[in-house]
């Protein structure tokens, strides 16, 4: 949308600007620093902390002026204000004199010391000597589980943890406590904070109170630490990291801003779900099985590349199997290695199939699939079956916030801007935009629903149909005359058809297929009355959607040519296949295949069965592109150096190329030379190879350090070793270096890899990064989207109508119940994540539990196609009766097909 | 755990509001009013009726100055040590119900008869020093009084 | 002399039941703006009255009622709200009236209402005020009983219900927009400021908040026409204002007069002088957040305009004095005292600023003072003036700070040097 700009004059100097902004943000946007705390860009303003002030003049013969708060002030043509006026330089200072009245001198000690928004303060004001010669005031901290760490003493009071808690992420058991100077930050009482993004208090509080948890437990100076742009690889999402290393162990993950992606928040699982890197589990050594039933020994490098050699000799037919959690070119190295004919996906052929159906569908229906930051602009929502807030958290959270979206167009008609947090949210009181939940059981998002639907899959998956067949006469599948939710069904169609930007959410965790073709239906028939209807839809794993784009067979075809056929050589790239079929599947393919190469970066099931256990970088120690779920292609670099065996999949992979083909001349020596020929196989990724700067990318003849300026002690860290200075680790792959040397400029978007700008050390740098203050990185967001629909209709309706699946005596529908803790399984294997994943449970209606004679935390038999699970009982009357609901995928937990029918037991 | 009693009389103040919550602080008054304080169980018995969480019924409980969130005695004696009851001497009052009762502000008779507290401004300054004692009201207060006065709650 | 708001108050009785004040004239105004008059015709009225708000701003009510939306189409339902908190310390007028005609009030919500096209109205009152709540709420059910409230009220077609909200405590809530956050149920909050509650106030409604001696004019002004009203005061600025004296006087008390009555005049004529013994030093007019007055300012005529020029505000009319035999710093301690614990925590200069004054005020009473102290003191009331601050908490609690530091320097200056106070 076009606006015209307007003119304004700051300290004398005329600049032109978006009107509908607020002061603070347009300078901000400017370059011109206007310290603040309270104000935030993802929650608005609210004029508490006071520190933002200006000095605004009536006219231009006006030089008394007075001071405004620069965050509720709305930019208008012909605003004369004054950031360096002396009589608000002195103010703001004395703000910060406030502040500090009672804040700890902790600095050298304090966990958010070097990164801290309130040291960047002072030294911006200039507050330097203190006045204040009284007692503190003191508080008493608190437990809040696992991943967050409190010291109420630093607080200083700005509002913003509560703000984002609740208001912005839903949370409830946040809140401020008590008043005046005695207001406290907390819970109620000692527990851990539920919500599913509580770890973004860390970034958002701009002191430290709500500090890494799991940082503190190995940690670092802020400025010793290296820092490398990622891709986090728990779930479809794909959101934009920062990986901190420190003497090869991983530190932290923190937010990377992606304007497009997650802008300034992550979820839990993502944040915290980063320790598998360093755990104890790693394969970190080439492990070799002398003899089958022998155990597995490590290998030195001969013994190695002998085995490899045997294995991976011309002669030997080669199945590869690729693998959703790893990056593209792994994938593609394998089924360079082995034959298109030869590489199969690693998921199964249902998982395959519903994958497929969704990617063709984004290519062929002319609908769209928004990213993170269309889906906040969504003004009506249809969640379809999917329980986003365990599957693809990051959704659930852009949900929340298109919510907001018709209170704010009311504020905006009675002159509330919408970056106006207090009175917005006042005026709208609990009205939202329409949301509607259908689920089988109750949802993260329950709380912004204009209507819940609560059914079985076969009634969620008819209704959709319904719906279809309400929003397009055409529809050519004939529903029931007497429908019993028709009016609802009618309600959500008319809703849909009357917004402006409508979106149905869904996705295939639910495993149902009926569930996905309603899905798409119901987007098909939007899109004829409104081409700007979206679409999204939930992948499972971090590369799903890039597999999807590959050639390749299901395991289940796999397990039926074992049938057929002995197998030679089966490469198995990052990948547990117990977690993608049943254990006799698996079993059975394994004991059909001679030998067995591994790749993989933790132990599992599958792994102990390798005859050839290789140890595959992860994502922190290799570089790669991963596509999410709106086949956005983004790329993770290397933030550890490989140590001990420990290399790249693709790597590995072509030295088994190498190895088995002589002839064959890759030249794959870099990153890119992989890229490149990736490119040449499949054309679709073309976009890869330019969408980034190369390896050879420098700025001004120089790589781009991966530390601050401010890091320290290069000359110590070995000198247990020698005094002298390490050389620093070459890393070909990237435009990166392991160093603090480099261009004080900052790289382009796509290569940031820490958080600094002049005069600010805090997350809150990144505003000189930014083109405007929630807006798009400067020069673009990173990412190269690979699904371009033109616009037209070339898909027909799914016609498969879901029929009622009868029931027999002791028979429960079993449906999948996702965890975001726990059901993802690198995330899964860190310590402190372990903490919070459940024991696996079955959800049962109260009055299904009655009839098996069981309370909650009574244990139950599921027999479910010849699988037996011991499961702990929950209540959730949320579901309907007969139908259980199962921890899919929980470790421990074996691999079911879902969903399905079974029985339950009581023991 | 709400005494029956005590739901029909937040029924009563919902009946007032367009939502349930809004009811939270005449909620936690009148539990106060029934328990003579509000314990962490009460917030919770609170929050639960009125579909809110704990917190939010916390950070409402603890704003508020009338709110007890900690035990108190029998009765509450309340000394206005406004400006204008200062003027007038609420000072030396204090410190005679102080010696007598063997407390400060703040504090609880061993007995749990008494819990002292100061309260702004009582809106009697033009007949000052004034307190309160429970829902009672006093003022042109004089040592002499005092004794009388203290003797009539038990 | 008229006194229109207080004729009916006798100290020591109970407050005129329905029917009395029926019998006295009252209830008129209503009837009289139901039968006669749009809701377009009392605003006119009021605004032509000029009568300013007497919950201490002194806003024109008219002016703020005519920034309600009354189209058709404008949201539905519309608040009243009685702001019955007064919690300003040296503050007793609101509770006067309360105790003294409970009904005076309700005539005045029905017609401001109607005014206004409010179907609620609720009185948010003070906790401590046990016998107003008693009496309103017996006033209240006769007004119900008598078809006063409730639907349609008189067969007017108009409908109105009036619940009381007894506050739980604390001095914000008397600010109008932390108020509207508290009948909410929240923490008492103040709100940013646009858009006003006549735009979206209580559960984001157009709401008008008016103090209880405005209120209690309404029914007057219908009854009496505006020109009367501009009659009474001795100013221009229109009525009579309930005025109080509090502290070492004869007789201390409230009273009915007209506005403009000088300073002089409540302190010898009305409280009956100073007490025996006392001499005058100073007083704060209208409550703990105003400006000192001085000697030089006995001549000063208490209305808006004119305080306002001796550098002080009316404020709520009740003047607290200042004796030669209290200490001025314990007296503004007290009050800072006060102002900190009452902060809300919301905004930085309020929260972090008043704790910081009144340690300082405390360690300079208490002989521990340092001269720098002054300069601090002095930096803090500009620091915390109007407009720096969210809402005007902090700035009301300067007002005292910056006159006495201006009028009592050597008092300041004497304890520091001494280290003790004079008057211990
Ligand atoms: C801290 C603070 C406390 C206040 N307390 C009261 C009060 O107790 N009663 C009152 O009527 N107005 C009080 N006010 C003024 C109100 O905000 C508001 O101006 C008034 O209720 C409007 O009524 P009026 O227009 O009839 O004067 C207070 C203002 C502030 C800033
Ligand atoms: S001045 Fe600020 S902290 Fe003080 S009461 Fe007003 S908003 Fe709250
Ligand atoms: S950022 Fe403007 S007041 Fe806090």
């Amino acid at each position: 949308m076009e606006v015209s700009m307007i003119k304004i004059l700051i300290d004398g100097k005329q600049y032109e600007v978006k009107p509908e902004k607020n002061l603070l943000e347009t300078c901000l946007a400017l370059g011109l620093n206007i310290p603040h705390f309270c104000y935030h860009p993802a929650l608005g303003s609210v004029g508490a902390c006071r520190l933002c002030a200006v000095k605004k003049f009536r006219d231009a013969d006006d030089n008394k002026g007075r001071l405004v708060m620069s965050c509720l002030e709305p930019v208008k043509e012909g605003l004369i204000v004054s950031i360096e006026d002396d009589e608000a330089k002195e103010f703001r200072t004395a703000i910060i004199e406030g502040l500090m009245t009672n804040h700890p001198h902790d600095c050298p000690v304090c966990d958010e010391g070097g990164e801290c928004h309130l040291q960047d303060m002072t030294v911006m004001t200039g507050h330097n000597y203190r006045r204040f010669d009284f007692k503190k005031r003191t508080y008493t901290n608190q437990y809040l589980g696992p991943f967050i760490n409190h010291e109420m003493n630093r607080c200083i009071q700005c509002y913003r943890c509560v703000r984002f808690y609740r208001d912005y992420a839903g949370g409830k058991d946040l809140n401020v406590f008590a008043s005046h100077n005695h207001v406290y930050f907390g819970r109620h009482e000692d527990g851990v904070l539920e919500s599913e993004f509580s770890g973004n208090l860390i970034e958002v509080c701009p002191t430290g109170v709500f500090t890494d948890k799991t940082l503190k437990k190995h940690f670092t100076r802020k400025w010793d630490l290296s820092n490398t742009p990622s891709i986090c690889v728990h779930c479809t999402v794909g959101c934009n990291i920062l990986v901190s290393e420190r003497y090869d162990s991983l530190r932290r993950i923190m937010n990377r801003y992606n304007g497009a992606v997650n802008g300034y928040f992550i979820c839990d699982r993502g944040r915290f779900g980063y320790e598998f890197v360093n755990d104890d589990r790693r394969i970190r050594n080439a492990k070799i099985r002398p003899q089958k039933e022998e155990n597995q020994v490590e290998a030195d490098n001969e013994i190695l590349t002998s085995r490899l050699k045997t294995s991976l000799a011309k002669s030997q037919k080669i199945i590869g199997i690729g693998s959703p959690r790893a990056s593209l070119e792994s994938n593609f190295a394998l089924s360079v290695l082995v034959g298109n004919e030869n590489f199969y996906h690693g998921i199964s052929k249902k998982e395959q199939l519903l994958t497929h159906t969704v990617l063709d569908f984004l290519q062929k229906s002319g609908v769209q699939t928004p990213s993170l930051k269309q889906i906040e602009k969504a003004d009506a929502v249809l969640i379809l079956g999917e329980d986003l807030t365990n599957t693809a958290p990051m959704i659930a959270l852009a949900v929340r916030q298109a919510s907001r979206n018709i209170p704010n167009q009311e504020a905006l008609k009675k002159g509330i801007p919408i970056w106006d947090d207090g009175p917005s949210r006042e005026l709208a009181q609990d009205t939202k935009s329409p949301v509607f939940i259908v689920t089988p059981f109750k949802d993260g998002l329950d709380d912004l629903s204009e209507g819940t639907f609560r059914a079985s899959y076969d009634d969620i998956a008819y209704l959709g149909f319904v719906i279809t067949a309400s929003l397009d006469n055409k529809f050519p599948v004939s529903i029931t005359t007497d429908y019993e939710h028709q009016k609802f069904a009618d309600k959500v169609a008319s809703v849909l058809i009357n917004a402006k930007n409508p979106l149905i959410i869904s996705g295939i965790t639910n495993g149902d297929e009926a569930i996905v073709y309603a899905a798409l239906n119901i987007a098909r028939a939007l899109f004829e009355s409104n081409p700007k209807c979206m679409l999204s839809m939930v992948l499972p794993e971090c590369n799903s959607m890039g597999l999807a784009f590959i050639p390749g067979k299901s395991l289940d075809d796999l397990v039926a040519l074992s049938a057929v056929e002995e197998i030679n050589t089966l490469v198995i790239l990052e990948n547990d296949l117990y977690r993608r079929a049943t254990a006799d599947m698996v079993d059975f393919l394994l004991e059909r295949s001679k030998q067995i190469i591994v790749l993989d970066h933790l132990t599992n099931r599958t792994s102990v069965h390798a005859d050839l256990l290789l140890p595959a970088a992860t994502f922190a120690e290799s570089e790669g592109t991963l596509v999410n779920n709106e086949g956005r292609a983004q790329r993770y670099y290397k933030a550890i150096v490989n140590s001990n065996h420990v290399r790249e999949s693709w790597r590995w992979i072509d030295e088994f190329i190498k190895i088995n083909d002589q002839d064959k001349i890759l030249s794959w020596n870099r990153f890119d030379d992989i890229v490149s020929s990736m490119v040449n196989e499949w054309p679709v990724f073309s976009k890869l190879k330019t969408y980034m700067p190369d390896s050879d990318f420098r700025m001004l003849n120089e790589k781009i350090p991966r530390q601050t300026m401010r890091h320290s002690g290069r000359t110590a860290i070995h000198a247990n070793i020698a005094v002298n200075e390490a050389k620093i680790p070459n890393d070909s792959d990237s435009p990166f270096t392991f160093s603090m040397e480099g261009q004080p400029e900052r790289p382009p978007s796509s290569l940031v890899s820490f958080y600094w700008s002049p005069g600010w050390n805090s997350v809150q740098s990144m505003y000189n990064d930014l083109d405007e203050p929630n807006g798009s990185l400067k020069g673009g967001d990173p990412g190269i989207r690979l699904i371009a629909p033109d616009g037209t209709v070339d898909i027909p309706y799914f016609k498969m109508i879901p029929t009622a699946k009868k029931l027999q005596k002791d028979e429960w529908m079993i449906v999948p119940v996702y965890q975001i803790f726990g059901s993802e399984e690198l995330s899964s294997a860190g310590h402190t994540l372990t903490q919070r994943i459940r024991v696996p449970f079955v959800y049962l209606n109260r009055k299904d539990a009655d009839s098996l004679g069981a309370v909650e935390g009574d244990r139950i038999r599921l027999v479910i196609s010849k699988t037996n699970i011991v499961l702990i009982v929950r209540i959730e009357n949320s579901l309907e009766q007969g139908i259980a609901g199962v921890s899919i995928n929980l470790p421990g937990m074996p691999f079911i097909e879902l969903p399905g029918i079974g029985n339950i037991y009581k023991l | 755990m709400l005494t029956e009693e005590e739901i029909n009389e937040i029924e009563v103040e919902i009946r007032q509001y367009p939502y349930p919550k809004v009811a939270c602080i005449d909620a936690l008054k009148i539990v106060q009013q029934h328990r003579g304080w509000v314990s962490d169980d009460s917030v919770k018995d609170i929050a639960r009726y009125l579909e809110m969480s704990n917190e939010e019924v916390d950070g409402v409980a603890t704003f508020y100055s009338r709110i007890y969130r900690k035990p108190v005695g029998r009765n509450v004696i309340l000394i206005c040590d406004g400006i204008s009851c200062m003027i007038m001497g609420y000072e030396s009052l204090y410190e005679y119900i102080s010696q007598k009762l063997g407390v400060r502000f703040g504090e609880t008779t061993s007995d749990g008869l008494f819990t002292l507290l100061p309260i702004s401004c009582l809106g009697d300054c033009d007949h000052a020093p004034a307190m309160m004692i429970n829902n009672d009201h006093f003022n042109q207060l004089t040592i002499e009084k005092i004794d009388n006065l203290l003797g009539n709650y038990k | 002399m008229e006194r229109p708001l207080t004729r009916h108050i006798v100290t020591g009785s109970p407050p005129l039941n329905l029917k009395d004040y029926r019998k006295s004239g009252g209830y008129e105004g209503t009837i009289r703006v139901l039968k006669e008059m749009s809701p377009a015709d009392v605003t006119s009225l009021v605004k032509a009255s000029n009568l300013l708000g007497r919950g201490g701003a002194g806003f024109p009510t008219g002016v703020k009622w005519s920034l309600v939306p009354m189209d058709a189409g404008s949201p539905k339902p519309k608040y009243l709200v009685c702001n019955a908190d007064e919690m300003e310390p040296g503050t007793f007028k609101d509770r006067y009236l309360l105790e003294g005609n409970p009904h005076q009030l309700i005539d005045g919500m029905i017609i401001s209402a109607y005014a206004i096209q409010a179907e609620k109205a609720y009185i948010f009152l003070r906790w401590a005020y046990k016998k107003a709540e008693a009496g309103l709420r017996k006033a209240l059910e006769e007004a119900y009983a008598s078809g006063f409230l409730g639907k349609n009220i008189l067969g007017s077609g108009f409908t109105l219900d009036i619940s009381i909200h007894v506050s739980a405590g604390r001095y914000i809530c008397g600010e109008e927009t932390a108020l509207l956050n508290s009948l909410e149920g929240k923490r008492a909050i103040p709100r940013s400021k646009p858009p006003f509650p006549a735009i979206s106030g209580l559960f984001g409604k157009p709401t008008v908040v008016n103090n209880v001696e405005t209120l209690c004019w309404i029914s007057h002004l219908v009854v009496n026409g505006a020109e009367w009203f501009k009659g009474l005061s001795l100013t221009g600025t229109g009525g009579t204002k309930l005025y109080g004296v509090s502290g070492k006087v004869k007789n201390p008390g409230i009273w009915e007069l007209p506005l403009g009555t000088t300073v002089h005049e409540l302190i010898e004529e009305h409280a009956g002088g100073m007490s025996d013994g006392y001499r005058f030093r100073g007083a704060l007019p209208g409550g703990a957040s105003t400006d000192f007055l001085v000697e030089e300012h006995l001549d000063v005529k208490m209305d808006f305009s004119t305080v306002a020029a001796a550098g002080s505000r009316l404020g709520t009319g009740t003047m607290i004095i200042l004796d030669d035999k209290t200490c001025p710093v314990a007296f503004l301690h007290n009050i800072e005292k006060f102002f900190a614990l009452e902060s809300c925590g919301w905004c930085t200069p309020c929260r972090e600023g008043l704790p910081w004054v009144e340690k300082i005020l405390d360690s300079i009473e208490r002989g521990t003072g340092k001269m720098e102290y002054l300069d601090v003191l002095k930096f803090q009331t500009r620091y915390m003036g109007p407009g720096n601050t969210f809402c005007a908490h902090a700035p009301g609690a300067a007002e005292p700070l910056q006159s006495g530091l201006k009028y009592f320097k050597d008092d300041f200056v004497k304890h520091i040097h001494d280290k003790k106070c004079p008057w211990r």
